[in-house]
């Protein structure tokens, strides 16, 4: 008998207790853009109560916020500027959570002629040889990062009049090759969630060197003391749930399947890595 | 074309429907600007009293200086009042990012040069035609101040009303420090760059017309409350 | 009301910018009657009044009330030529000195209507100040620095752009103001009503107090070559 009462007290209040946290997460344009969060969101708010509020920003802008303590949390996807997050003392560890591809956008009659190349590396050697115009986030996100990486594989350096950098984010960038005609790297769920695609058409895709993966950094609460890192550490044990697995797995845009969910049951060491 | 009709279209629709997310974030856009409204003009207006009314050796470099703050770039002002809030900023104790009540301190910031700026012209003017009469009624430096901010009332709502439409407009500075958050610090411009970013221009334009729309009807009342157009009055 | 009179001024001069707009003077004033000030357009008449009340800079020589210097201030008033309107109701513009010298509102806005009806106003006393005419206005700026019971009120040509009928209202509304006690020290260009209303006169001529005389001996005869030119219609510089 009292061992009943006794759960039942524990359950009214620790549901009491989830039903008061809000938690900040800073996450990429591109995880909004794609759709996925409007998704996730009511469901880790009746599975744990917490109130996710989302600062979307890119994730140069995330990494500085919660370098600076105001955020609890981040979810972006760049492996260089995680790890020095990490290694600086500012995030727990780094946690894979899901990934999904970068794909090239571009105007339907395709000038640059990368419908056929053979590589991501190819058809950005392509469109650099055709000095096709190409729009370039240039805001220091991942997609960012990736597309700068890419070109350091393809040895060329994105330069000239062809090569726009806009400054944005993923919607917006979208917005901008839409009005130009040119040539993007987005991310698959961005492109196929944008409502304003104009006469830009997918591409190319398929690369391995296209993977995206988003990765989920809890900010450390021994550098900032006030962050709320029982909330952040709940809603990364739900992000890496089997309930998170079922609906990132089971998102659709157009029917196709965007996102893959590769999140392990352990975290990964401090600074090392279970995402590939 | 199709976009702007398409926006009307959705402007109709949002509110012939009181779609429920479109009042959320138009009661918190009129919250967050009359408030900052209010607390601009509590500190604009005495200022531009003062500055029209006393006569001390920097007053022509600060109203200078004022008139150049009038073209601030508000995200300058967001960034910065964004690092003075910040947990790792000097007010971070506070605990006021991602608030309105952040958003409420950046349009303050924004919005008191302009208001200011404005008020001074008028009070400096009716200053020049008080001032021997009030001198010659041995009024205090208080007692005039009043007197020109009390016969100034409608130029000083002018101020006022140009500083709601600065306000109400603005997007930079909100989005900073505030954040853009769903259901918390989400108004009626940041959801415009929401969706204009998303590529879905319609709802972007219902959202603006609606802005427009909101800025009308507040200014509409206000001249309305204030009798402006009545003859003769001033 | 407090003794301001007789007040004494010595060698008082008040400038522009190196510009000198009257003095230096030496003068008396004593209670009772009116005291105008005559002279050509340009001799410093309004300058002087404005000096001797205080809102022109005194820059040299001493001006001396019988009182202190606060005392003197809260017991003088003036009226300019064009009169201010503040932005109020007539009431208010006339209760708005009594209320800022700290006079309750609900007396500051009776005695307020009382004046109204002393100068024939009362029937405006709702209406905007800046609706009245000229002659309305200046009756409304004398309500206005009378009902504070000054013991000395200067008058800067107060019914220079007034019509007969007006004038008439006014110069009648003065002469009562003197017969209550109050000083009055005015300028005018109109000679008749300079013979009229004056116990003394002053005669201005380059900023300097040129003659100073009663009125009856002044008219009579002036002392100086200049006074009875410009007495005569002569132009005088």
């Amino acid at each position: 008998m009292r061992g009943i009462i006794a759960i039942a007290i524990t359950l009214v209040l620790s549901a009491s207790g989830a039903m008061a946290a809000e938690v900040r997460v800073a996450v990429t344009t591109s995880f909004r853009d794609s759709g996925l969060s409007d998704v996730l969101l009511p469901a880790i708010a009746a599975d744990t109560g917490l109130d996710v509020q989302l600062l979307v920003v890119g994730t140069g802008q995330a990494l500085r916020i919660a370098a600076a303590g105001d955020v609890d949390a981040v979810l972006v996807h760049s492996r260089a500027a995680e790890e020095a997050f990490v290694a600086a003392g500012h995030g727990r560890h780094r946690r894979a959570i899901m990934f999904n591809d970068f794909v090239l956008i571009g105007p339907r009659d395709d000038p640059a002629g990368i419908g056929n190349a053979t590589g991501v590396v190819d058809a950005l050697a392509r469109i650099a040889g055709a000095g096709a115009t190409f729009v370039s986030r240039g805001d220091d996100s991942g997609t960012h990062k990736a597309e700068l990486g890419l070109w350091e594989v393809a040895g060329i350096i994105p330069h000239g009049d062809w090569y726009r950098e806009v400054g944005a984010g993923m919607g917006t960038a979208q917005n901008t090759a839409s009005g130009l005609d040119a040539y993007l790297l987005s991310d698959r769920a961005s492109w196929l969630n944008f409502r304003n695609p104009g006469t830009l058409a997918l591409l190319f895709a398929g690369d391995p060197l296209l993977a995206n993966h988003y990765t989920y950094i809890p900010v450390d609460p021994a550098r900032h003391g006030h962050v709320d890192a029982a909330a952040a550490a709940r809603l990364e044990d739900w992000l890496t749930s089997d309930a998170a697995r079922v609906l990132i797995d089971g998102y659709r845009i157009g029917g196709e399947q965007v996102f893959i969910f590769d999140a392990v049951a352990r975290p990964s060491v401090r600074s090392g890595s279970a995402t590939p | 074309m199709n976009d702007l009709w398409a926006g009307l279209v959705e402007a109709g629709r949002l509110l012939v429907t009181f779609d429920a997310d479109l009042l959320e974030i138009t009661f918190r856009s009129l919250r967050v600007t009359l408030t900052a409204l209010a607390l601009a003009s509590l500190i604009a207006f005495p200022l531009a009293a003062l500055l029209a009314v006393r006569r001390f050796r920097l007053r022509r470099t600060v109203i200078a200086l004022l008139n150049a703050l009038m073209g601030l770039p508000p995200v300058v002002v967001g960034l910065i009042v964004y690092i003075l809030l910040s947990r790792s900023g000097p007010f971070g104790v506070l605990v006021l990012l991602f608030t309105p009540t952040a958003m409420i301190i950046a349009q303050v910031v924004i919005i008191v040069p302009l208001v200011a700026s404005i008020a001074h012209q008028s009070l400096r003017d009716l200053w020049s035609e008080y001032h021997d009469l009030l001198i010659s009624m041995n009024a205090t430096p208080r007692q005039r101040i009043a007197a020109i901010l009390w016969d100034s009332r409608r130029a000083l709502l002018t101020a006022a009303l140009a500083g709601f439409g600065r306000a109400i407009g603005e997007v930079g500075a909100i989005m900073i420090v505030g954040g853009n958050i769903d259901h918390a610090t989400r108004v009626l411009t940041t959801a415009i760059a929401l969706e204009t970013g998303r590529g879905d221009f319609a709802m972007a334009l219902g959202l603006g017309f609606v802005l427009i729309a909101l800025a009308v009807v507040v200014n509409l009342s206000i001249h309305w409350l204030g009798r402006t157009e009545v003859e003769a009055r001033w | 009301m407090v003794g301001l009179l007789p007040m004494r001024a010595r060698g008082a001069v008040t400038r522009r910018r190196d510009k000198v707009l009257a003095g230096p003077v030496d003068l008396d004033l004593r209670a009772g009657g009116i005291t105008v000030a005559i002279g050509p357009n340009g001799s410093g008449k309004t300058s002087l009044l404005r000096m001797l009340h205080g809102i022109a800079r005194l820059g040299g020589g001493t001006i001396d009330w019988t009182c202190n210097l606060r005392q003197a201030r809260a017991g003088q008033a003036f009226v300019f030529q064009r009169p201010v309107m503040l932005r109020r109701s007539v009431l208010a513009n006339v209760a708005f000195p009594l209320r800022l010298s700290g006079m309750p509102r609900a007396r500051a806005r009776a005695r307020a209507r009382e004046w109204l009806g002393r100068v024939g106003l009362a029937n405006a006393a709702d209406r905007p100040a800046t609706q009245l005419s000229g002659g309305e206005g200046q009756k409304l700026a004398l309500a206005r620095a009378l009902a504070g019971n000054p013991e000395v009120l200067f008058l800067d040509e107060p019914s220079a752009s007034l019509d007969g009928r007006a004038t008439r209202e006014i110069e009648a509304i003065l002469t009562d103001a003197r017969d209550a006690g109050t000083k009055l020290v005015m300028s005018t260009h109109d000679m008749g009503q300079a013979r009229r209303l004056a116990s003394e006169v002053w005669f201005l001529r380059g900023g300097l107090l040129h003659e100073s005389a009663p009125a009856d001996a002044f008219f009579a005869g002036p002392a100086t070559a200049e006074a009875r030119a410009f007495l005569n219609g002569d132009i005088v510089e």
